[in-house]
């Protein structure tokens, strides 16, 4: 059900909205201050009560994450956000760094009184320049004003927050190439067990969040845990809250949209994103930024056991499912960010796989074995195929190849690289046969319209 | 030190260098902002940044030599005055990402990884900038343009070479 709401969006369209002034007027740093005269345990409490599902893509609750920082130790502790927004059709978290940084600067005095740190760091993708300036701009304010520094808001418990960038790497979004990218090292995802909560940053016991996870806590804090994850209509499932939602490609209103989660992908196609071009008609979404496997309008829910989170849409199509972490995860794809990208049937599936073959290959960071051979290997089968000289045998090969990267990796980039292309191959199966039979012909020979 | 580097920040940012250290526990944390620092100075890393960037940060050469190869966003070789980075990702792609590439290649007289024969212009693709709700896009130096026309981006490119 499509309920839009202005909350973590409410200071988008005020002029100057990355200003403290505007920031307070609108009851700015109120959450923050109510947060420092609780104790640790009941701010942990309130977000667990939130039942906020990580906002990058992989859907973890934020609060339990938190519970997972340790209470005492001779070491520091620290808060990362991860705002190292790239995974192709998400573009979300930019939006608020860029118009209302101080609701991140309060979320991470939130956050890092809840997970016990003094220092929070913002890793953000060094191209997004302004991002970067907005957040720098925030931080000094925040200080001059001492919500940040040695007493926030009276309260002897120092924060202090830092932006670091990054330099052109999409698996520095995963938490752990992050951490190493923070420490000035190559970005190379690390092996866990140790998990960041024991030793992340420097290390040190860390919480990696997303910037849009953060940014939520000032409202969580000032609507109370329960109430915020009642505005969800996935509240049952443990999915609370409300969302950035994102559209792109083929629709008439692409843009970023906030409402309370329980959006199908219809209504975030059709209501929010306004609807396929004239003329052409839907093809197909990938729900939530590249690596989720993609729907087609006419793939139904299959649910016939009552006790799938399922079984109210069975038989319905999956377009009409609301979008959360559990129930997209039960159709074989994913929430992710919630970010979809729309193609029309003007664009060819074969040329689309293709286009994320090359991003995953480009970006594979080249550690695992299967993961560096294999991305390459997808994308030179899918070249030959573009190019009219593949064969059927290929489609198996490359089935077989993203298989076996699945699981075999230190991190999830490789099942990120793999899911697209088995989505493509289950869904689009003849389609690509008939491109390889015909040598192309078949194919609009095109993306975009 | 007794050292011999040929590079040198200039005193703004030997403050801003002082700064960036002061943010982080250990120094070899401050590797890449400090890339970034150099990199800002004179639009490429050399072994001359690279052995700076070594010393200041307490690292060997070869720990730096690995970060720069590794970050897409490190020149390593000169490139032109201004950088013009195009977004070929899918969700771009789905609206005319190529055309557009296409046409800068036309107007510049270059293939993307060239720089136009003056220095001005330095043409690459991107992946994914995170502008996909704006697409097709492309960023000029540190500037995002989105929601881009060929005839905006004649304009551009217009601004740009200084007709």
């Amino acid at each position: 059900m499509l309920k839009p709401v202005k909350i973590l969006t409410k200071n988008y369209d005020t002029p100057d909205s990355h200003k403290l002034q505007v920031y307070q007027s609108s009851g700015g740093y109120e959450a923050a201050r109510k947060a420092l005269g609780m104790t640790r345990d009941q701010v942990v409490d309130e977000v667990k009560k939130a039942n906020l599902r990580g906002r990058g893509g992989a859907g973890f609750p934020m609060g339990v994450k938190w519970g997972f920082m340790p209470k005492d130790g001779d070491k520091p502790s620290y808060l990362v956000i991860n705002a190292d927004e790239g995974e192709p059709g998400t573009f979300k978290d930019r939006t608020l760094m860029e118009r209302d940084p101080h609701r991140i600067i309060e979320g991470c005095i939130i956050g890092c009184y809840g997970v016990g740190a003094h220092t929070a760091y913002i890793y953000v993708r060094h191209e997004l320049h302004l991002s970067k300036e907005r957040l720098w701009g925030a931080i000094h304010e925040a200080r001059a004003q001492g919500f940040l520094g040695p007493k926030p808001f009276g309260v002897d418990y120092p924060v202090d927050v830092f932006v670091h960038t990054g330099a052109g790497a999409y698996i520095c979004g995963e938490e752990t190439a992050l951490l190493e990218s923070l420490e000035g090292s190559r970005g190379e995802p690390r092996l866990r067990p140790p998990f960041p909560a024991q030793r992340g940053a420097f290390g040190c016991p860390t919480t990696v969040n997303n910037l849009e996870s953060i940014a939520s806590c000032p409202t969580i804090l000032e609507m109370g845990g329960e109430q915020f994850s009642k505005l969800s209509s996935l509240h049952k499932f443990g999915d609370g809250g409300c969302r950035l939602y994102g559209v792109s490609g083929h629709v008439n209103k692409p843009g970023v949209y906030e409402a309370c989660i329980g959006v199908t992908l219809r209504e975030l196609i059709y209501d929010l994103g306004g609807g396929m071009p004239e003329g052409t008609n839907l093809l197909g979404v990938i729900p939530g930024g590249s690596s989720c496997p993609i729907i087609r309008p006419d793939d139904i829910v299959d649910a016939p056991d009552p006790k799938s989170i399922l079984h109210e849409w069975h038989g319905k199509p999956q377009l009409d499912v609301p979008i959360g972490v559990d129930t997209m995860r039960n159709l074989g794809t994913m929430a992710g960010t919630t970010c979809a990208i729309v193609l029309s049937d003007r664009a060819c599936p074969v040329l689309a796989m293709h286009n994320l073959a090359r991003f995953y290959r480009h970006e594979s960071c080249g550690q695992c074995t299967p993961c560096r051979e294999g991305t390459g290997w997808m994308l030179r089968i899918l070249d030959k195929i573009v190019q009219g000289k593949g064969s059927i045998e290929e489609l198996d090969m490359l089935h077989e190849i993203a298989s076996n990267i699945m699981g075999n990796t230190i991190c999830a980039f490789g099942e990120g690289a793999s899911m697209p292309m088995l989505g493509f191959l289950r869904k689009f199966r003849k389609e690509i046969e008939d491109y390889i039979r015909t040598g192309g012909s078949s194919s609009t020979g095109r993306l975009a319209l | 030190m007794g050292s011999t580097m040929s590079f040198a920040l200039n005193p703004e940012r030997e403050r801003e260098m002082e700064d960036i250290f002061s943010r982080y526990p250990n120094k070899q944390a401050a590797c890449i902002p400090l890339l970034h620092l150099c990199q800002e100075q004179q639009r490429w890393v050399n072994d001359d940044v690279i052995a700076f960037v070594a010393e200041k940060c307490d690292v060997p050469t070869a720990h730096v030599k690995g970060v720069v190869t590794f970050y897409s966003l490190f020149n390593q070789a000169p490139v032109g005055e201004h950088e013009i980075w195009v977004c070929q990702t899918l969700s771009c792609a789905l609206r005319g990402a190529d055309k557009l590439l296409h046409h800068c290649e036309k107007r510049l007289g270059i293939h993307h990884g060239e720089t136009t024969k003056d220095g001005k212009i330095t043409l690459r693709v991107a992946e994914c900038l995170a502008a996909c709700g704006q697409a097709p896009m492309i960023m000029v130096d540190k500037t995002y343009h989105e929601n881009l026309s060929l005839e905006r981006v004649d304009e551009i490119l217009d601004a740009l070479v200084g007709k």
